[in-house]
């Protein structure tokens, strides 16, 4: 892969990593005086850039690649990318399952403070969403942006830059939120120094964008393209303004947010709901215009509908947050602006979803035959059934009963295993081989196999979920004759356990789906015997747009 | 529209701005009102501060990472206020920086468990939530009596405190790790001055039963133990 990179490239690579190398020096340093889990931060930063400097030394001195690179597309980052997306997956999956397992025994765990709920919780959450969800999301970009301008990116440092930094940006996160190092802010828990090197990672991500925007070939920028480009630039804005602190000392981890109370509750939640619009829902509707028109051979059924869809969902969704506070301190007409605007936003959430299912008309059978189609296929069945829910739960009284319980958690779930991961899986099965060019996955079975795991996991889920969530709503508001309360907390933690080890036997199918599909993708980049016919799109064919 | 849009889709700088602006309106419209409408928080001229202990405490709660399990908001519904108590104001957290308000409630709402129960029961409890209820699926916390809590450095968290708005004087910033150790530590000689600082209500005891050292088990409880205290305004006036 070095041998790739020209030789001012591998100059430019070097001198970035010597910088961050010292940049986790003098982190570690400041630390070090105070016993403050920055400490371990350096030491990560100083580690991970070492890691990948000894990489790049080792074909340092290869000599530079021929010119003829410049002819097809540069793919080795989105290989690299498709691998760590995996590799989190399993991570995040994991840790999610053995959490839930804890609601059902908590004493299933290590007498450890690391090892405890509360701190693990969020490495599940931020292992999936932005260690698979967002390395996916990366890896798909970089694919995507060059066919459908068929471009190649205009430099190789800067696809690296973005990629590696982003998993940084991850491993910082994570591995604080174990030693306790915590904003609090859900999704958005890592403390300032993290969120200043995502900053400086996504400004290079835009960066790189349009520059490939720039060297397209084609007169239009296609609709996958709108949504990774509001993906970038919405997740920007929400980052930096929910980010604001100030920290304790610039030698230790801890800060404190600008914002309290009810302005930071409301900024958190107009962060966290479009953390849900545009990181796990503009992103991968980005990669499913692309991955499932393409698949089916069908072109998108409707390019006014993607218009429509598209500025539907960048405007309705910024609006929509406090349905996240219904009842609470939060004034009332910011309340009812929020659930107004969900109820709106079902329109152009249905309108993507059915764009993409009238797509596959004409090719039912393929469906039925061919199971990444599939995947992709009941992502958009999920995603407009997700869409419907959460505008029905951002209704005032439903939410009453909604807030605060599993309810949250299995509408959540439909929308990240449903549709996130179905689409993901779908288009890295439809990937891979292209990129590896194979003629076909490894094991078309074990897709199959794996369609069915994550399909049963996720119903399971949700629906263990939507019963353990009904049951505590209506435990907490039943009275008795007498006009007391009926039930006690307590009595409703005692009613969840079956649904909690249901819960948790859901997530196990799930994971098993993923490890199967893991090793098939494993056996499908190392299969050498079968390279195949030229991959489908090569040398720049023409690209499948919208029908007018 | 279709029109305006075919053209936009061929510019790539002018599709950026156009996200930019559209995306940017709701927020605009919902958030930068709360900072500039008066009625959004009720005054309370009596609100008092979390002490340096309670403040470390509430880190802890941040660090272990409680709010994934517990709400600090009770709604205005009528079974959270027969469940809870009054219903939350915002001006109960008008110095929380961050909220602490939740979004999930495995365990019960925490915004009024201050004097609730003994601080006896929530160290036992913390140590090992199964020994005082048994059907519990709460974590132990039983490290938290065995280690120290960290002192010397609670100046400085007050000082960054005041930065982001909370209104701590140079006497509380100069005096805040006297005052953590003061209030875990009854009958020590600073008891008055804490209590001239923060107020009469200030709770001093030793939290987790053991006066010998302050623990993080002393800052928790101690937290826990003012929760829904600091302001009297728990029930709306005049409205
Ligand atoms: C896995 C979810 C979970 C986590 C994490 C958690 N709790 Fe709990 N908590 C519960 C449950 C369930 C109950 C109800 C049963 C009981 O009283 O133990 C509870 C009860 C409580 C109560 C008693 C409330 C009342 O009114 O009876 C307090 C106080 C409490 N927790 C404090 C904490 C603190 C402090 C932390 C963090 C150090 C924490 N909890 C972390 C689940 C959790």
């Amino acid at each position: 892969m070095v041998s790739n990179l020209t030789v001012g490239e591998r100059q430019g690579a070097l001198a970035i990593l010597i910088v961050l190398t010292l940049c986790g020096l003098v982190m570690a340093a400041a630390a070090a005086g105070h016993g403050d889990p920055m400490e371990m931060h350096g030491y990560l930063v100083m580690l991970f850039s070492l890691g990948v400097m000894a990489i790049l030394l080792r074909g340092f001195l290869a000599p530079p690649p021929s010119e003829a690179r410049l002819a097809s597309y540069y793919d080795d980052p989105i290989k690299v990318g498709i691998i760590i997306a995996m590799i989190w997956a399993v991570f995040g999956m994991i840790i999610g399952d053995w959490v839930a397992w804890l609601l059902a025994y908590p004493d299933a765990t290590f007498d450890a403070a690391w090892a405890s709920f509360g701190r693990m919780r969020p490495a599940h959450t931020s292992g999936v969403i932005f260690g698979f969800g967002g390395n996916a999301l990366i890896a798909t970009s970089f694919h995507v942006m060059q066919r459908t301008s068929r471009a190649r990116l205009p430099d190789q440092l800067s696809p690296w830059f973005v990629l590696l930094g982003y998993n940084l940006f991850c491993l910082i996160g994570i591995s604080g939120y174990f030693m306790g190092v915590t904003q609090s802010k859900e999704y958005a828990e890592p403390e300032w120094y993290a969120d200043i090197w995502l900053v400086v990672v996504w400004v290079a991500y835009f960066i790189l964008y349009m520059r490939t925007l720039a060297r397209r070939k084609e007169p239009h920028i296609y609709v996958a393209n709108w949504y990774y480009l509001a993906f970038i630039l919405v997740v920007a804005i929400l980052h930096i303004v929910n980010n604001l602190a100030v920290p304790v000392s610039f030698a230790g981890a801890k800060s404190y947010s600008l914002f309290a109370g009810v302005q930071d509750a409301m900024t958190q939640w107009w962060y966290g709901h479009n953390a849900v619009a545009f990181f796990l829902t503009a992103g991968f509707l980005g990669m499913m215009y692309y991955y499932l028109p393409k698949r089916a051979q069908r072109p998108i059924y409707s390019y006014r509908m993607s218009i429509v869809g598209f500025w539907g969902i960048t405007f309705f969704y910024m609006w929509a947050g406090s349905h996240h506070l219904h009842y609470t301190a939060l004034p009332e007409w910011v309340q009812t602006l929020g659930m107004t605007f969900s109820l709106m936003l079902l329109v152009p959430s249905w309108i993507a979803a059915a764009n993409a299912l009238l797509t596959l008309n004409g090719a039912w059978d393929r469906v039925r035959d061919d199971a990444t189609l599939r995947f992709m296929m009941m992502a958009a069945v999920f995603y407009g059934l997700s869409t419907f829910e959460g505008s029905f739960m951002a209704i005032r009284p439903v939410n009453a009963l909604s807030h605060y319980t599993d309810w949250t958690i299995a509408h959540v779930h439909a929308g990240v295993l449903g549709w996130v991961s179905l689409i993901v899986f779908g288009s890295f099965y439809a990937l891979i081989p292209w990129l590896w060019k194979r003629e076909r996955m490894y094991s078309p079975t074990l897709v199959e196999v794996h369609f069915w795991l994550a399909l049963s996991g996720t119903l399971v889920y949700v629906f263990s979920m939507w019963n353990s969530g009904i049951i505590q709503g209506l435990m907490w508001r039943t009275y008795n004759d007498s006009g007391t309360l009926t039930y006690s907390f307590l009595d409703s933690v005692v009613a969840m356990h079956p649904y909690y080890v249901a819960r948790a036997i859901g997530g196990l199918l799930f994971l098993s789906g993923t490890l199967v599909g893991c090793y098939n993708m494993w056996r499908t980049i190392r299969w050498s015997s079968a390279i195949s016919a030229a991959a489908p799109d090569e040398l720049a064919p023409p690209e499948l747009l919208p029908a007018e | 529209m279709f029109k305006t849009h075919y053209r936009i889709e061929r510019k790539s700088i002018t599709l950026a701005i156009a996200i930019i602006v559209v995306a940017s309106i709701g927020g605009l419209m919902e958030i930068a009102p709360l900072f500039t409408i008066d009625e959004t928080v009720e005054h309370d001229p009596n609100m008092r501060l979390y002490t340096p202990l309670e403040l470390a405490g509430r880190n802890i709660y941040i660090r272990e990472g409680c709010y994934a399990c517990h709400s600090q908001m009770i709604r205005t519904l009528q079974d959270e206020v027969d469940r809870y108590g009054p219903y939350s104001l915002a001006v109960e957290s008008k110095y929380d920086h961050p909220m602490l308000w939740g979004s999930k409630r495995t365990g019960p709402d925490l915004a009024r468990v201050g004097g609730k129960y003994s601080d006896q029961w929530h160290t036992a409890h913390l140590n090992n939530p199964r020994d005082v209820v048994p059907q519990s699926i709460m974590p132990r916390y039983d490290w938290l009596s065995q280690t120290e809590l960290r002192t010397q450095d609670l100046g400085d968290h007050l000082r960054a405190q005041r930065t982001v708005g909370v209104p701590y004087t140079d006497a509380m910033i100069a005096n805040a790790r006297a005052d953590a150790i003061a209030q875990a530590s009854p009958g020590d000689a600073d008891e008055e001055a804490l209590a001239n600082r923060y107020g009469k209500a200030t709770q001093i005891r030793t939290f987790d039963g053991d006066p010998r050292t302050v623990s993080e088990m002393d800052a928790i409880v101690a937290y826990l133990q003012v929760l829904g205290k600091l302001s009297d305004a728990t029930q709306p006036k005049g409205k």
